[in-house]
This record gives C-alpha cells, structure tokens and sequence, in this order.
C-alpha cells in the first residue's frame, strides 16, 4: 500500500518515472495495435472491396483535385518567394517551412476524461515530447510521451492543457483551456472590453516557444460579458476534427530539426 | 501431490491479456461513459476461484500495466486494483455460495470502490469527473458479470486450471 502511494507522488509531483514509462508503453503498443485490429479491417475492406466504376470515379476525381492543387502550389511558391523578398526588406527572419511527418492514430485513450492519443510513430522516427500535431483543419495537441516505438498526445480539449492563441483579426493574445469535453476550449482572462467576437479564428501565437506561429486552433463560439465580472466569459470550437482524424501530422519546428 | 500442483499459469495470463485489449477498444461514443472494468472483473474472477494464487500481488502488477495503457498516473489503477483484489480475498468464502445476483450485486459495489479510488487520485491530478457518472462502469460491469463468470469458470474447467 505504501509503495503504491510513493509511486502515485512519485508520478504526480516529481515526474519521476518518465524513462520507466516510456519502456513499458513500449511494451504496451502491441495491446493497442490488437485492439484497432477491426477498425483496420474495416477500413481495409473499404478500400479493397470496391466497384471497378467506382474506383474510376474516384480516380477521376483525384485527378482534378490534383490538378487544381498543383496550379494552386504553383501559385504558392511564387507567394512564398515574394514574401521572403518582403521580409527580407522588412529585415525579419525568413519564416522557414515547418517538416512535417505523418502519423496514423492506433489508440484513443479509454477514459472519457483523458484526450489523449496513441500514435504509431516513436522515438526512432525523431518524435519528441512537446512536438506539436496537427491536422489538415488546425492544430490537435502535442506530444506527451515517446516511447521507441510509439508515442501519446495530448489533444488541446484536456482539461489539463492550455495554449497561448492570438485572435486573427486583430492580434489580441490569450490562453485557451481545455475543459474536458470535446469540442469546447474557454478563453480565459479576457478583459470585458477587449475586441473579440463569435465567429473570430484563434491561431496559435507561438509565445512560450512550444507551438509554431499562425495554425488556427478555435472558432469563438461564444463571448458573454457579464458586467458584474472582470472577464468576459469566451467559448471556441476547435477547428481540427478531434475525434475524426486517423491521419495526424507531427511539425517539426525550427528549432527541432529532424535528425536523420 | 502431484495433481494439485499449480499449472495453467497461461490460461490465466491470457485472459488478463484479452481484458488488457477490451480494456482499450474503440468504443463508440454514447457508450464510452460506462465502458465496463474489464480487468478488474477477470480479477474479480480468479481471486474468488484460486484465492491461493491470485491476490494483491496479481491486482498490482496488472493495475501498473493498465495505468501504462491508459495513460494514468503511475499507480492509480494499481491502488484501485489492489483494494478489490484485497476485498475479494477477505470475501472470496461468502462470494462462492451467493447467487449469481447476489455476486453481481456484489461485482457493482467492488468495481465501484475500484473507480472511486481511480476518481479519487484523477481528482488529486485535477481531472476528474464533476458527476456521477464514474459509477457508470460499475453498473455495466455488475450486468456483465454474469457472461463474465459463466465464460471464465467453463475455461476453468476446460483447461483444469486450479
């Protein structure tokens, strides 16, 4: 019983047993790979079992979405050369374009309280505890826990989670929580007056240095000022599919260049 | 003698393993909420089965390998686990001669200790549950005792484990 209880402070306060976990998640990740074994079936035989016209339409249609996001990328790199000449004029460093890497989802973590991801990517492909993960919508959380083969995330609608955003419109800063339901970030420690309104986009701010600048985290769902209170009362649905994206991105930052 | 010597040490592990993969399976979302303790009611099982083999020791080693899997606090399942593991022991005599109703009358009270216990370190943590429904888990554990029993106890006797 002691024991048990120096383990739980151990963990809790201490953050001690970092190197013991990350063995035995390794050693956990086959239990999770069983356990999405149907899904994986049933996504195999989506692709596999499919109508001859079927799979000609959808060549079809993949190949005009290719073809108008190669004008669009066309277009990009003759945007992105003008910007870096525009920042170069403004004397700011160049922004570099983050490397990403794909991740597939394995796992969702069991208790409906914890947000929490289990991704098929570890230690050996250069992930790191703090990397950010994205979607093709917006930013989902960040890394938590490496081990050599697999890793967890944490996404930003953790009650225990909070990341610095800044309103899009306008540049205003604040801190968005999570609340431990799907679907729901409060910003908190606005002041009443300040100018954010339903339907502004929160990006992330980059201040703390964890998160790149400028994904787009939360649509402001909700703004109550209650004059009886200092702060203003703010809602935002996150813009990343939470609970839907199989296929994550793992951005590696600047700082943290890929060691290949 | 040579009969009651320990053997289907496998038998055992495996459905430790099988309620180790239940435990994290995909669920859909109206059920998440009441996912039922898998492991702690293969626990439950085999402490009133072979007390003399599976006990606090067993409850433990398999909390720490679910508190891993879920991402817990190292040491919270393992507490929980622990305490009915502890409670089945001391109880292990009435348990046997109960009926199946009363047992998972009995199944809900002990799985509810379990997610109080569990409740109680994510409130030390900061993310527990503001409701109820913790308890939820229980509830489908007790209604699923009965499957439970009925498939363990014929692998018990398939297997002769004693």
């Amino acid at each position: 019983m002691l024991a048990v209880v120096s383990l739980i402070t151990a963990d809790l306060h201490f953050n001690a047993l970092q190197t013991t976990r990350a063995v035995l998640a390794a050693a956990a990740t086959p239990v999770y790979w069983i356990a999405d074994l149907p899904s994986r079936l049933g996504e195999w035989s989506e692709t596999h079992v499919q109508s001859r016209s079927q799979l000609l339409e959808e060549n079809a249609r993949l190949r005009r979405e290719n073809l108008v996001l190669q004008g669009r990328s066309h277009q990009m790199a003759s945007l992105q050369a003008e910007n870096v000449r525009l920042r170069a004029l403004l004397n700011s460093s160049a922004l570099l374009r983050d490397d990403v890497l794909v991740a597939e989802l394995i796992g969702v973590s069991p208790d409906p309280m914890r947000h929490q991801l289990v991704l098929n990517k570890g230690e050996q492909d250069g992930v790191f505890v703090g990397q950010p993960l994205i979607d093709a919508d917006g930013l989902l959380g960040q890394i938590v826990e490496v081990s050599s083969i697999s890793s967890r995330a944490m996404l930003i609608t953790d009650a225990t989670h909070s990341i610095p955003v800044q309103v899009n419109r306008n540049g205003v800063r604040a801190i968005a929580e999570g609340t431990g339901v799907l679907g729901t970030l409060e910003v908190h420690h606005v002041a009443a007056t300040t100018d954010i309104r339903e339907g502004d986009l929160l990006v992330t701010s980059g201040l703390g240095g964890r998160f790149p600048v400028g994904y787009p985290v939360a649509v402001v769902s909700e703004v109550e000022r209650d004059p009886g209170q200092p702060f203003a009362r703010i809602l935002a649905r996150p813009s990343a599919a939470l609970d839907r994206s199989r296929h994550v991105l793992l951005v590696f930052t600047a700082g943290h260049g890929r060691e290949s | 003698m040579a009969e009651q010597e320990p053997h289907g040490y496998w038998t055992i592990a495996a459905t430790f393993l099988v309620a180790y993969v239940l435990a994290v399976l995909p669920l859909p979302h109206w059920l998440i909420w009441a996912r039922p303790e898998w492991l702690a009611l293969v626990l439950i099982y085999w402490t009133i089965a072979l007390p003399h083999r599976v006990g606090m020791v067993t409850g433990l080693l398999l909390g720490l390998g679910l508190d891993v899997l879920e991402g817990a606090v190292m040491g919270q399942n393992a507490f929980a686990l622990v305490v009915v593991a502890s409670l089945c022991q001391v109880l292990y005599q009435r348990l046997r001669v109960f009926s199946l109703w009363q047992q998972a009358g009995m199944v809900f009270v002990l799985v509810g200790i379990n997610q109080l216990v569990c409740q109680w370190v994510q409130n030390l943590e900061g993310v527990g549950r503001q409701s109820l429904t913790f308890l939820l888990p229980a509830f489908s554990s007790a209604v699923l005792w009965p499957v439970v029993l009925h498939f363990l106890r014929e692998l018990r006797r398939h297997y002769r484990v004693t």
